[in-house]
């Protein structure tokens, strides 16, 4: 367990991030499995070439034979032969609203999972550890579910048209104002869709002659972003200070690759919480060097917003900073909030700004309007403004839940990844067979849960990701922790070499502090 | 009891070396041809050591002796 100490006093708590290394043995033996599954994706590539299995994969036509091959290269050589035998862990048909407890239609496959067939049975009462559903606002009764239906009732539920057309309703005026309050920013615009929030926002905002300093592990949404505007990325190591700051020093020092011009604009792109790894981004370290740097700060609050902080509001509060520190806060409506859709804050001419060059906002749909009032519900029950404390006794619940959970499932023995405080739990399983084994033992035993393999993880880092919610009662956790300490026993997934001294008789609270042993 | 104990370990290590060898995943004809590869070469390796192993043995332990009964009497020589 790494502890910061205080450097300069930037921290007012202390940030607990751990990545225990891989055991050497089960590196090893890791490799032997994928280099097995390669053998026999080979021999099975040979057999689907000369024709002695049926090939049921897409391949080009018999005219594109000698066009470049499209079909060749890695992905598709792992999608066929690896991907192909697991591929009934993702993909599975939920029935229900994905609450704490969810539905799923049985599917059963004849021939290896190349098709699958419904045999009609629905699976009712699976508790769900994959959905991103932190403060457990996916209900389908309850004060946002009514308000939403309220107004569908009253506007429908189409929009038919983009934000600068005909589409900018009195709606999404009110849900902007809220936004911005929630934040504690000066204004905000918000989104149809999260994904397209980062990959058509920061187009308009960089553009060439701008450097983008960007996190290695960054969502899709912000690669794709950072490399429409056409500015130059560079990438540092993941939540590595050192290494931004050498990267910030030589862009200061040498500027622009040929003609050493100073760059127009340095902007950093950073999320709250890495939703693979589990770990929480070093705001307080990232916002000194931004400042001492004279660069800007693009801080993506997907998975944070709601789910950190005292009363929700994210990274920023969490480490007890000031929201004008950071240029531009974005966020996301689905995980936290229950609904879709994306929002920008930040100052009033850089909202302005984006009103107008925004690519989304001059050719994407904008929200709709019952989504638009679950969000709306839903923040103002966050913030207490609906006369009750649900949502801040949702928000402890979160917290209380992360961090029971993250213990128990040290105490067991897991390669656990990830900071101490953040909801998402990435459970390392390593082995190509495991990935498999573990998806189909948990949907046995009534848990679903969601596996992560190559490529969104390194080839042999693959893992089993956790999402707890505010809707996961203890007894909900202490089922599930059984079940998985019983696959856990089964599939032997207790590599940890470092043993946590449960925690007998002293009282759960913030200053409690486990000691490790070797 | 024991038995039925000792019978469920084994099942489990081939559970463990299922898993580790991804025949956990191989179609069955996969597993039969995977299996009667591994199988062939271990047998081969037991019986290439049940050959040659006594002969390397007993080789290299009379060259030891040999070495180190020479120096025996030497070191006798020069005491006397």
């Amino acid at each position: 367990v790494n502890h910061i100490v205080h450097n300069g006093g930037l921290y007012k708590r202390p940030f607990n991030e751990a990545f225990e290394e891989t055991p050497m043995l089960v590196a090893v033996l890791t490799y032997v499995g994928y280099g097995v599954l390669t053998l026999f994706g080979y021999l099975r590539d040979f057999m689907r070439q000369w024709k002695i299995e049926k090939c049921q994969n897409a391949t080009e036509r018999e005219e594109q034979k000698d066009f470049v091959p499209l079909y060749q290269d890695f992905e598709n050589f792992y999608n066929r032969n690896l991907y192909m035998r697991i591929r009934d862990s993702w993909n599975r048909p939920i029935c229900s609203v994905p609450g704490a407890k969810v539905d799923m239609m049985e599917r059963v496959s004849h021939d290896y999972n190349w098709t699958f067939t419904y045999t009609g049975r629905v699976i009712k009462d699976i508790i769900n550890m994959g959905s991103y559903n932190y403060l457990g606002f996916a209900q389908k009764a309850g004060t946002c579910q009514e308000a939403a239906a309220k107004v569908l009732s009253q506007y429908g539920a189409g929009v038919c048209s983009t934000r600068q057309e005909m589409g900018n309703l009195d709606k999404h005026e009110e849900l902007e104002k809220l936004v911005a309050r929630f934040l504690g920013v000066e204004s905000a615009m918000a989104y149809g869709m999260g994904f397209a929030t980062n990959s058509m926002n920061i187009p308009a905002l960089v553009g060439k002659g701008c450097l983008i300093l960007s996190d290695e592990l960054n969502h899709a949404s912000l690669v794709l972003g950072a490399r429409l505007s056409g500015a130059t990325i560079r990438i540092f190591k993941h939540n590595n200070m050192q290494s931004l700051e050498k990267l910030l020093k030589d862009a200061i020092v040498h500027g622009q690759p040929r003609t050493r011009r100073p760059w127009k604009k340095i902007l950093i792109l950073v999320e709250g919480i890495y939703s693979m790894e589990g770990s929480i981004v070093r705001l307080p370290e990232v916002i000194a060097l931004k400042k001492k740097y004279k660069s800007y700060l693009y801080l993506d609050e997907a998975h944070s917003i709601g789910a950190l902080g005292p009363s929700g509001r994210g990274v920023v509060e969490y480490f007890g900073l000031s929201p004008e520190d950071v240029d531009v806060m974005m966020g996301t409506f689905t995980k936290s909030f229950g609904a879709a859709g994306g929002y920008i804050g930040g100052k009033k001419e850089l909202i302005d700004y984006l009103r107008t060059y925004s690519h989304s906002a001059v050719y994407a749909t904008s929200l709709s309007p019952p989504v638009v009032e679950q969000i709306i519900t839903s923040m103002k029950c966050i913030m207490g403004e609906d006369g009750t404390t649900v949502g801040k006794a949702r928000v402890q619940q979160l917290a209380e839940n992360t961090r029971y959970f993250r213990r128990r499932l040290k105490e067991m023995g897991f390669i656990i990844y990830g900071n101490e405080d953040s909801p998402v739990v990435p459970l390392m399983l390593y082995m190509p067979a495991k990935i498999g084994a573990f998806g189909r033992e948990m949907l046995k035993r009534n848990i679903g849960v969601v596996v992560v393999g190559f490529p969104a993880t390194p080839i042999i880092e693959s893992r089993a990701r956790f999402c707890l919610s505010a809707a996961h009662t203890k007894e909900m956790l202490d089922t599930a922790l059984k079940e998985i300490n019983e696959v856990g026993d089964l599939l032997q997934l207790k590599y940890s070499r470092h043993r946590l001294v449960p925690l007998l008789d002293r009282p759960f609270d913030e200053t409690t502090y486990e000691e490790t042993e070797d | 009891m024991d038995i039925k104990s000792m019978k469920n370990y084994l099942y489990w290590l081939y559970c463990q070396f299922e898993l580790i060898t991804c025949s956990y995943l191989m179609e069955p004809w996969e597993k039969l041809l995977f299996y009667t590869f591994n199988i062939t070469m271990l047998v081969t390796v037991l019986y290439t050591a049940y050959i040659f192993v006594p002969v390397h043995v007993s080789t290299a332990f009379q060259f030891f002796v040999h070495l180190f009964g020479n120096q025996h009497e030497n070191t006798v020589s020069i005491v006397k």
